[in-house]
């Protein structure tokens, strides 16, 4: 610590161009932070999947629902010890923006199947009983500042009521929580009770859209799946079933490889950062060969007077790293609301953080160690001489 | 006075565009401890290597070097930045400062090195400003000082870890006649009333004169000067 003021003096002998140098950082780790946070966001569903756990939809696509009656059927496969169903009811809130997923599902199935959420007993009971029930994601209720015995007028995008409206009213019974910050991250949905709303819907009674199936072993997904497929193959409504992580990142594709996409970008961006930063080290270095040469004199040893040009390379990078990180934290919330729930929720992870960090540390030691070995080389008396 | 440095047979090579130039050629010298010694001779004649040979800065080709019984041509890099952090105070014509740094920074840097708590640097710092009457300009950057200033910084930096030898090379080379004499009587100060051994090279007679005796460094080879014996 006692040389930190000299480090700090020394980074910021020429402040425009430090400065300059700092703003780069700073873009480049904010860059990472969001577009990690957008990576880290589409992957969630893959990472909070359960590996014992499949999910069954129509072999040709997820739209096309499949029968209600294939639960007991699937109940019977070697293997399942669990299954339910839900079905994309599609709704708005008060208006076109506040757009979020809401899941026709059998409640007890259901939370059974999904126990990394968390409700309140009481509140699980009442949703199992309640036939005009929902429960709401933490995230949701949040959001918009719901209270369980409230009234929840929702409007589907695509289910009309028996009498032809889009607007239906649920009883907001329970809220369901997470503790894993991956998980929290999906409660932006809200359940309501198949029951009630296969009885009250105009079209597709009896449909559901895909099922979930809990597994004894692992190890056996891949065998499971295929006896599911081949029992419904040939039939009006085929099924493809895979494991639920497989299912999480295919879903995820269907907009791009987000994971590639980001993969580049900061590629090119640290790429850029390189040349850039080391450029200005390597220049910064150059001009104060004197001094450094001054330091070894008074008994710096080359091993100490490396590591203060390494430690100017971590320190600049660390802090740019930092201010960058910081304020990509600091966007989250508004980029949340800005996305009307559209968007899965983005936040910067742990996983992240420690990106972030090994990144910096990788950066500053390409960025530092050319000149510091050239430092380290040094030879005091050409220094002093003039000859570098 | 018992020897503080011996030197013996020392010589010194360097190789420029593949030639071998010999600088010093054999060099005795014995600089007893408390001695306050002028090297002086024209440009090239080997003065400021053999001030680097003495200061540590530099390693002999052959001979020997002995600065308070350790042979000091023996040390590892390691080792000898060690030694001069400990044992030599450097006083350079062009003072050498960080410019980033105020003259209290400037002058607790070889305390860096030191197990010193911060407040102790501080102090020490404020020991050696205040000897060389630079106290009140503690916290002003050197681009802020004159030149005689920015050398008594200098100088505060030399002596703040009370180092047995300081090496001084042309201390006045950058200075005005009245400001070289004022660095001059600092560093015979330093000499007489602190037991400081010095060693300066210099090119100026006026400045030699300061010293306690001079020797005469011509081609590689040392010649007592003549007349430049302080009073």
């Amino acid at each position: 610590m006692k040389y930190l003021p000299l480090l700090w003096a020394q980074l910021f002998r020429k402040k425009t161009r430090t400065v300059l140098t700092l703003l780069s950082v700073i873009v480049a780790f904010l860059l990472f932070g969001l577009l990690q946070a957008v990576q880290v966001a589409f992957e969630a569903g893959a990472d909070a999947a359960d590996a014992k756990r499949l999910l069954t939809v129509a072999r040709y696509s997820i739209i096309e629902p499949l029968p209600m009656a294939y639960l007991r059927r699937l109940e019977a496969v070697p293997g399942v010890v669990g299954v339910a169903s839900a079905d994309w009811f599609g709704a708005k809130y008060q208006n076109e923006s506040n757009a979020f997923p809401v899941f026709a599902v059998d409640p007890a199935r259901y939370l059974d199947m999904y126990p990394e959420f968390t409700i309140a007993p009481a509140q699980r009971e009442a949703f199992v009983k309640t036939r005009t029930g929902a429960v709401a994601g933490r995230r949701l209720a949040d959001r918009f500042g719901w209270r369980v015995g409230q009234k929840l007028p929702i409007a589907s995008e695509i289910h009309a009521r028996a009498d032809g409206s889009l607007d239906w009213e649920f009883d907001l019974v329970g809220i369901i929580d997470a503790e894993d910050p991956a998980v929290q991250g999906n409660t932006d949905v809200v359940l309501i009770n198949v029951a009630y709303f296969d009885e009250a819907r105009q079209l597709g009674r009896g449909k559901t859209g895909w099922y979930i199936l809990r597994i004894a072993d692992s190890e056996q997904a891949r065998a499971i799946s295929s006896e599911i497929d081949r029992m419904f193959a040939n039939s009006p409504d085929e099924t493809k079933t895979q494991p639920e992580k497989e299912f999480a990142i295919g879903f995820a594709k269907q907009i791009g490889d987000i994971g590639a996409m980001v993969t580049r970008i900061l590629i090119a961006v640290f790429f850029t950062i390189l040349i850039l930063t080391g450029n200005t080290m390597a220049q910064a270095i150059r001009e104060r060969i004197p001094e450094l040469a001054i330091l070894k004199t008074l008994g710096f040893s080359d091993g100490a007077v490396t590591a203060f040009v390494l430690g100017e390379a971590l320190l600049m990078i660390l802090l740019g790293g930092g201010i960058g990180m910081a304020v990509a934290v600091s966007l989250m919330p508004g980029l949340n609301g800005a996305t009307g729930g559209r968007f899965p929720p983005l936040f910067v992870d742990a996983s992240t953080w420690l990106m972030a960090g090994l990144i910096a540390l990788g950066l500053a030691l390409a960025v530092g160690l050319p000149p510091a070995l050239r430092v380290h080389r040094l030879r005091i008396v050409d220094a002093l001489a003039g000859h570098r | 006075m018992s020897a503080l440095i011996e030197i013996r047979g020392v010589t010194k090579t360097y190789r420029r565009g593949g030639e071998k130039i010999e600088v010093l050629h054999g060099v005795d010298l014995d600089i007893p401890r408390g001695d306050f010694l002028a090297l002086m001779g024209p440009s090239g004649s080997g003065k400021t290597t053999l001030l680097n040979l003495i200061g540590g800065l530099d390693s002999p080709t052959s001979g020997t070097i002995t600065v308070d019984g350790e042979r000091i041509d023996q040390l590892s890099s390691g080792r000898l930045s060690a030694w001069r952090a400990a044992n030599v105070g450097f006083v350079f014509q062009f003072y050498n400062l960080l410019p980033v740094l105020s003259a209290q920074r400037n002058v607790e840097l070889p305390l860096l090195l030191t197990s010193l708590g911060g407040s102790e640097r501080r102090r020490r710092a404020e020991i050696a400003l205040t000897l060389v009457g630079l106290r009140e300009r503690a916290r002003h950057k050197p681009r802020e000082l004159s030149g005689g200033q920015e050398q008594r910084v200098a100088i505060a930096r030399a002596i703040v870890s009370d180092p047995t030898l300081l090496v001084c090379d042309e201390p006045t080379g950058d200075l005005d006649r009245a400001t070289a004499h004022e660095i001059m009587v600092l560093l015979q100060m330093l000499n007489r009333e602190h037991g400081k051994t010095i060693v300066m090279v210099t090119h100026d007679p006026k400045a030699a004169e300061y010293a306690a005796r001079a020797l005469h460094l011509d081609k590689g080879t040392l010649a007592p000067a003549d007349g430049a014996v302080a009073p």
